[in-house]
């Protein structure tokens, strides 16, 4: 695995050597000094042309804790205001001799392009509509943990779970970076959007459709509440925000018919009362602020199996090959 | 100790002559076992009983020699012996030169400050993994002593470190490969020396 451009690309085994080193990244949350020798001395810039908070921060974080040096290059205030383009940004910080480029950009396949121009790895932060790798990433480890906690069983995973992904699939990276990773790690994925919003082609994706939310509700072990966003519409895709609530969005209702042990996960940020309701948002089975700290663990994780070892020799594999759970 | 745990072979057959090698058992299971409770008794006799003390094994066989260990003392003391486990790979010094290494668990029984830490391992060879250890000790927490208990101490140290207690001194060539092999990963406990640059 030399850079994580998409999910539809990365082997299933180095996604579970991702998932299950992250179990143990998210320990480091807990200690007083947050802090491993891992990657001392490398240097990861995060090159950011859209806006972002969690993720953003979260790769700094993730950076930050396994010792490495990060800096945050954003369009705004940077070269690229003035004209640059995304080839001489690229090369000019490739030249500075940086170790990883985690990059977020509006067009669709910008972090590949970027591969082709640098030595260093590269990490798709969320390019366009294509994909959002390490969202994915995280979404997966936040479901095999609440299935754990639900099960009470530590061992049990993805398998003939269901997720139900709600809202403007056609212009969502998550979407589709958790259909290229969900159904291969066992879960069975139901998409849920008004005809406008599903994007052609679904209907070669691994996945179930529907348009109709309260028909597949009780099935999900996990309602996923897609963003409505905005700055990506062009166009009219449904009447009015009113509309869109009554037929998509999780309202007081519709959470109060979710069968309990349905967990509720929205990528953020959340529209409260367009797609997700406050008390959706805020109810005891959400789930959103555990995807923010799985985040962070689930980053250090990609960055330590990127960046950790000797650059010419990298394993597919790299699960924990110890028993586990033989504490006396 | 680095060096031998990178070689060991996948767990398979033991006692068995690999070809181009010259295999020969220097402790057998009984003897491990003998070993393992003199070692409870003369870390109970340094440490003057069993409170305040936390066995910690580091992987892969510290684990289980760690669970052997805090159990000899369990039966001699009468009272529980906190374990916990810790994983290094983080804090090696060799991290980089090698393929990106799996990641075990670490896993403390509780705070770990001001208590006396006995870091558990199989062999002892050049202290890098047990100066790896203490150095994710620190991150954890300030015990109040660390120790370091290895069934077999078989020398050629790099650094200045040095085992509290040994089950078996042995002294080996550096072409020569120790290896742990225990009952709970490897169907059958004993140790072996293998010379590998003996042809068949």
């Amino acid at each position: 695995m030399r850079h994580l451009l998409s999910t539809g690309e990365l082997s299933r085994e180095d996604a579970l050597s991702i998932l299950d080193l992250a179990e143990e990244m998210s320990m480091i949350r807990e200690r007083e000094i947050k802090k491993l020798p891992v990657l001392r001395g490398r240097t990861v810039v995060n090159l950011f042309f859209e806006d972002s908070t969690r993720t953003r921060s979260s790769f700094e974080l993730a950076g930050k804790w396994l010792s490495a040096d990060v800096i945050n290059v954003s369009a705004k205030g940077s070269s690229v205001s003035k004209g640059e383009t995304l080839r001489d940004t690229v090369r000019t910080l490739s030249a500075m001799g940086v170790d990883a480029l985690v990059i977020r950009h509006p067009a669709s396949g910008a972090p590949m392009q970027a591969a082709r121009w640098t030595t260093a790895r590269v990490v798709n932060a969320g390019d366009g509509t294509h994909a959002h790798p390490t969202q994915a990433l995280l979404d997966a480890f936040t479901m095999r943990r609440h299935v754990r906690a639900v099960t009470g069983d530590p061992e049990a995973d993805w398998q003939g779970r269901t997720v139900v992904i709600v809202g403007d699939i056609s212009h969502s990276r998550v979407a589709r970076s958790d259909v290229r990773l969900l159904p291969r790690l066992g879960a069975r994925v139901i998409l849920v959007a008004p005809p406008t919003l599903m994007p052609p082609g679904v209907d070669d994706w691994p996945v179930e459709t529907s348009w109709d939310l309260d028909a597949v509700l009780p099935e999900a072990d996990v309602v996923m509440m897609l963003r409505v966003q905005r700055e990506r519409m062009h166009g009219a895709y449904f009447p009015t925000p009113r509309e869109y609530t009554v037929g998509w969005g999780l309202t007081r209702e519709r959470l109060a018919a979710l069968r309990p042990g349905t967990a509720i996960f929205h990528p953020g940020p959340m529209n409260r009362g367009l797609e997700i309701s406050a008390d959706a948002a805020d109810a005891a089975s959400s789930r959103v602020l555990d995807q923010v700290a799985a985040g962070v663990a689930v980053r250090m994780s990609v960055l330590y199996h990127l960046l950790a070892g000797d650059p010419g020799t990298r394993p597919a594999d790299l699960r924990p090959t110890d028993p586990k759970g033989q504490l006396a | 100790m680095a060096d031998e745990k990178r070689a060991v072979v996948p767990p398979g057959p033991t006692g068995t002559t690999i070809s181009g090698s010259a295999t020969r058992v220097v402790m057998d299971a009984e003897e491990i076992s003998r070993a393992v409770v003199r070692m409870a008794h003369q870390v109970l006799e340094d440490n003057h009983g069993a409170t305040h003390l936390t066995v910690v094994g580091i992987p892969t066989r510290g684990i289980p020699l760690a669970r052997r260990l805090a159990h000899a003392m369990e039966d001699i003391e009468n009272r529980p012996v906190p374990l916990g486990e810790l994983d290094v790979t983080f804090y090696r010094d060799d991290l980089r030169r090698q393929p990106t290494r799996p990641v075990g668990p670490t896993r403390m029984p509780g705070p770990i400050d001001d208590v006396v830490v006995v870091l558990v391992d199989d062999v002892l060879y050049s202290g890098r993994t047990v100066s790896a250890a203490l150095e994710a000790l620190k991150d954890i927490g300030r015990p109040r002593a660390v120790r370091l208990a290895v069934l077999v101490d078989r020398g050629h140290r790099e650094l200045p470190i040095r085992a509290d207690v040994v089950g078996r001194e042995l002294p080996t060539a550096a072409d020569e490969r120790v290896r742990v092999h225990l009952a709970e990963i490897d169907g059958t406990s004993e140790v072996i020396i293998q010379r590998m640059s003996e042809e068949a």
